[in-house]
């Protein structure tokens, strides 16, 4: 026996996946062309999963920022801000990021994963209890557990289930952190954080809210679920990345608790690592710069998601419930869903494949990610490739009659 | 104050429904193991567990529960808080 051999499951699933031609999971992108559009196996192909919400990957101002800090600033910080010292550049990130929400406060980390590792750990300790959706992001789970508080899990978007945990935790949930999304990555579907709020504030606990899908996305400044659920006050910190709207890499975490400052001189995924490359910080400035003077990309964003959303349930598709930028069609089982994804990308659309125990309840997955900077024509012929799919399943049923089994729901 | 031997028979009830035809749950019976639960059944089981005897086990305790007995003995402690 070796450390290795517990790599050995792994190798079969890998094995079971290459035989069908492609690994969905470790594909190259051989040329990226646009936000939209990517070349893979020599094949121009139309990109529908890549959170790329409001196609700004490309955008000349966030170019020519980035280009201009790279000569002026290098190519790296070579170290952490408590090290190294900050770059003006970072500070004027988070003056941005802060004022973008109208709050006092605001940190900036390397990856939008390291700001929950940062922020949560530092929150929330030993004696302390977290309550996270069970359907949270990765990043949540690790986070939680770095800090080593004690973490109970709530049904997904349940608030009758979350109070019921609150009301078990008697006078222990004033040191209750609640840890919920605004929009969930897989399914699409969002919180519902004015009872949250409500159910918060009765127990005193406190409530952080991951914006990474929902920034740019939702509110009438893009600020997320939170501003347009109007409870912004009661959300005691967001978190959120600038990896998916905002086009670049990095995380941040804001709040109005002053308090909030000193997580900079406690977070260990803060401190013990590289700051933010130079480049990356002034992209992610000028992008925010765009998406505050263009609100009409997310006007476009959810004309194009609603475009898809009608195409895919009318070609029969079941989808998550909610009409948004994430839209994922259920497919009954890993094997029918390998062989669509594979016909997709053979007719030059990429998707998302997701498959347990990456997903909620088991489910199997074809993700798609809407961006402001698709065309017409391209949902047009997203649509009809998923309409094509009819032929994969091998029973030769269309997909009208594509139903997930009964274990589902 | 509910004793680790008042727990055990309705844990047996609750774990019921969650095997097959016929098997005998004992102390002994490791549950991911031998019940041959997936992580999904699991959360299943979990859930109808926490609201029988309204507690919430911790994220934090799962890796040191194996068996039925284990599971009562966690119970136990949360009850007493
Ligand atoms: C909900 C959520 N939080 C955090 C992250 C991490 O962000 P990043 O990719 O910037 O590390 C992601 C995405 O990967 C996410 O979906």
């Amino acid at each position: 026996m070796s450390l290795f051999d517990k790599f050995l499951p792994i190798q079969e699933a890998r094995n079971e996946l290459l035989k069908s031609g492609v690994n969905p999971f470790h594909i190259t992108v051989e040329k990226i062309i646009s936000p939209t559009e990517a070349i893979f196996n020599g094949r121009k192909t139309i990109l529908v999963g890549t959170n790329n919400y409001l196609g700004l990957t490309f955008h000349p101002d966030s170019i020519l920022a980035g280009q201009q800090a790279l000569a002026q600033e290098g190519t790296g910080t070579t170290g952490s801000r408590m090290a190294n010292g900050s770059f003006a550049s970072h500070k004027e990130l988070e003056k941005a990021i802060a004022d973008f929400y109208g709050a006092p406060y605001a940190i900036v980390f390397s990856t939008g994963y390291q700001a929950n590792l940062g922020v949560l750990s530092a929150l929330a300790g030993p004696g302390d209890t977290i309550l996270i959706d069970g359907d949270s992001h990765a990043s949540i789970y690790d986070g939680c557990r770095l800090g080593g508080a004690e973490i109970i899990r709530f049904k997904h978007n349940d608030v009758t289930d979350l109070e019921k945990r609150l009301r078990r935790l008697g006078d222990r949930s004033y040191r209750t952190l609640i840890v919920v999304e605004g929009i969930y990555s897989m399914l699409g579907d969002r919180a519902p954080l004015a009872e949250i709020v409500e159910v918060k504030k009765r127990h005193g606990a406190t409530l952080i809210v991951d914006e990474a899908h929902s920034l740019g996305v939702l509110g009438q400044h893009g600020r997320g679920l939170a501003e347009e659920t109007g409870v912004e006050q009661d959300v005691d910190c967001i978190v959120g990345t600038f990896s998916k709207s905002l086009g670049s890499t990095g995380g941040f975490g804001i709040s109005f608790h002053p308090e909030f400052e000193l997580i900079r001189y406690t977070s260990r995924p803060y401190i013990f690592t590289a700051s933010p490359c130079p480049s990356v910080v002034a992209s992610t400035r000028a992008t925010i710069r765009v998406i505050q003077a263009h609100p009409e990309l997310r006007q476009q964003l959810w004309t194009n998601s609603r475009h898809l959303y009608e195409g895919l349930t009318k070609s029969g598709y079941i989808l998550g419930a909610e009409v948004g930028p994430i839209i994922a069609a259920m497919i009954p089982n890993k094997e029918l869903a390998l062989a669509m994804w594979q016909q997709l990308l053979e007719n030059g659309i990429y998707v998302n494949l997701m498959i347990p125990p990456a997903t909620p309840n088991g489910e199997c997955l074809l993700r798609c990610s809407v961006s402001a900077a698709h065309t017409q024509k391209q949902i047009e012929k997203i649509i009809s490739a998923f309409a094509d799919l009819s032929h994969v399943t091998q029973t030769s049923i269309s997909p009208a009659h594509v139903q997930p089994d009964a274990t589902l729901n | 104050m509910m004793s680790y031997s008042e727990i055990l028979p309705q844990l047996f009830d609750t774990l019921k429904p969650f095997t097959k035809q016929g098997f005998r749950l004992k102390e002994q019976t490791e549950l991911v193991a031998e019940l041959g639960l997936d992580s999904l059944q699991v959360m299943q089981v979990l859930l109808k567990i926490e609201d029988h005897f309204d507690i919430s086990i911790p994220l934090n305790n799962l890796p040191n529960i194996r068996t039925v007995k284990d599971l009562g003995e966690e119970i136990e402690k949360l009850l007493k808080g």
